[in-house]
């Protein structure tokens, strides 16, 4: 079943890593719709599989991971592709802005060259075509000096400028599916604000998952927000009733613990990903848990148009 | 009664042979803090702020200015003196897994200030006491003693450096992000704890921070800090009660089924 409206659906996604103590289950049984011109935003702690949902799409997991499950694009699945077909896809049509600008760019590239080489791949365009685009683009991510920008290597720019590089270089094919991965991670307050205003007026139109554990920025820039823990979905809806009626106790213990909204943290650490507690994986740290939490494993429940909450007091 | 007093501090790094340039990353600052309080001091990456928390522990040599901690000028203690006062001020730094010896043990980095000898003479099985003791303090379990760093989550590796900066008990805290590299549930926990030590403990704290909602939870002024300088030091009592009543979302509309 393929929905006509969806630029992106992911069917009871499945991925996992063996390693030396087990299975490690980082995406267990994601369901997942990201519209035309909608942008999702996947929130999640550290190891709670975000990132590993995004590199399953783009399919830029080690070979040792092993996906289930289907990921639709374009009436494709992506899953079903060979290498050769996803590589046509890979940056040109679906393209990721990594996490880390720092360790993502390449250290010895001017920084221009990185985006003409996107360009030039994708777009069959000259050197020289290329390099004048690059520039455009550097531009476009309001780079200052954006032409001696461009001949700088990475170190000599800062963490903002770096992500504004990563920013341009993502969006120089004009992709129609975007993935940012942590976009705001280690900027300071007033870089942060720039870089989430960037990124929300240079995708507008545009379907993008991003990818982030920065509650505040997603908010300003998704029309969806779903929440993640432990390889699970547990909360799904519009921004506006996640942020401010959040129906999971995950996600409203989540949002408490901000520091603006009172610094209330969640007991207990995060559950390994090998061995994930029974019955509802957040019930162990759950302050409303109930018997039949830790027995049975609860189902996506429907509360509002496009809400639903994976928890037994809900519905 | 002020524990730390810096008058005028100035920190200017140089570089180039023949064109000599001058980086003011701190040029002038002054300020103190009193016994049992703890000094927020928030701005921008490159503001220098982090440059300050170095200086007050001599951890870095000042260009100019003094530092006076407990009635003594530390600038001019030499480097014997400055070792004897080390156990009486302490770090926390940003990235908890580097700042632990990877090769050592949770309890021996935790034993090393008893090791030491700091808390006086100390039998094996006193130590080891102490040692249970101060993982629960800081909220870990009595089984990750015997781990490396490694094998911990980010915030547990920072409850194991606050452990072992209470091994060493000192008077004088300075704090340089602490939960920048942690998450947002994971940062509530570690700055609420830190919050009961300080009560605790009677710390002093230079509490150091980007995020201004983090640096009024924690402190009771705060220094605004922009390029090498402290522009406004702020009284926090009254923005901190205004931050712990503000709303709290989550009001379980679906959920008529929570036992009361």
């Amino acid at each position: 079943m393929v929905y006509s409206n969806a630029m992106l659906e992911i069917i009871d996604l499945r991925t996992c890593f063996p390693s030396q103590d087990g299975l490690v289950k980082a995406v267990n049984s994601v369901d997942l719709q990201i519209k035309d011109n909608e942008r999702l935003g996947l929130i999640g702690e550290t190891g709670c599989g975000k990132t590993v949902l995004g590199m399953s799409i783009i399919r830029l997991l080690p070979s040792s991971a092993r996906v289930e499950g289907q990921i639709i694009y374009n009436g494709h699945d992506l899953l079903r592709l060979t290498g050769e077909e996803m590589r046509k896809l890979r940056g040109k049509e679906i393209a990721m802005i990594l996490q880390n600008p720092t360790t993502s760019l390449n250290p010895v590239l001017k920084v221009g060259d990185q985006i003409a080489e996107v360009i030039s791949l994708h777009r069959g365009l000259g050197k020289k075509e290329a390099k004048a685009r690059a520039v455009q683009m550097l531009e476009a991510v309001m780079i200052p000096e954006a032409e001696r920008k461009a001949d700088q290597y990475p170190h000599e720019l800062s963490g903002g400028m770096k992500e504004r590089v990563m920013i341009a270089m993502g969006l120089a094919s004009h992709p129609s599916f975007v993935i940012a991965d942590e976009p705001t991670k280690g900027l300071d307050a007033r870089t942060k604000t720039e870089i989430v205003n960037l990124i929300r007026d240079m995708t507008s139109g545009r379907s993008m998952l991003i990818i982030t554990h920065d509650l505040a920025a997603a908010g300003e820039i998704c029309d969806r927000i779903a929440v993640m823990y432990a390889g699970e979905l547990l909360e799904e809806g519009p921004t506006e009733m996640i942020l401010n009626d959040p129906q999971h106790p995950y996600t409203q213990g989540f949002i408490r613990s901000l520091p603006r909204q009172g610094l209330h943290p969640i007991s207990g650490s995060s559950p390994s990903l090998i061995d994930p507690p029974s019955g509802c994986r957040f019930h162990p740290r759950c302050p409303y848990a109930m018997d039949i939490c830790k027995k049975e494993h609860p189902q996506m429940v429907r509360l509002d148009e496009g809400h639903s909450s994976r928890c037994y007091l809900c519905g | 009664m002020r524990l730390i007093e810096v008058h005028d501090l100035k920190k200017h790094y140089s570089s180039g042979l023949i064109n000599k340039q001058y980086t003011r990353a701190v040029d002038g600052v002054s300020f103190h803090i009193k016994r049992g309080e703890t000094l927020g001091l928030v701005g921008e990456s490159g503001c220098g702020k982090t440059t300050v928390g170095r200086l007050l522990l001599r951890l870095i040599e000042p260009t100019s200015g003094s530092i006076i901690f407990d009635g003594m000028d530390i600038t001019r203690l030499n480097r014997e003196e400055m070792r004897k006062l080390r156990p009486r001020m302490q770090m926390i730094f940003q990235d908890p897994e580097s700042s632990l010896n990877p090769r050592m043990r949770i309890g021996e980095s935790i034993a090393e200030p008893f090791r030491l000898g700091l808390q006086g003479k100390m039998s094996r099985s006193e130590m080891k006491e102490r040692v249970l003791e101060l993982v629960d303090v800081v909220g870990l379990n009595p089984e990750h003693v015997n781990r490396f760093p490694h094998q911990l989550s980010g915030g547990q590796n920072q409850r194991v450096v606050l452990a072992r900066i209470l091994a060493i008990n000192p008077e004088f805290i300075v704090a340089d992000e602490p939960t920048a590299s942690l998450d947002v549930s994971v940062q509530a926990q570690i700055l609420r704890l830190m919050m009961d030590l300080k009560r605790d403990f009677g710390l002093t704290m230079l509490f150091i921070s980007h995020d201004m909602d983090v640096v009024r939870h924690m402190s009771d002024r705060i220094a605004i800090m922009e390029k090498g300088r402290i522009t406004d030091i702020l009284d926090n009592s009254s923005l901190c009660q205004k931050a712990e009543k503000s709303s709290i979302p989550g009001k379980l509309k679906y959920a008529s089924r929570i036992p009361a």
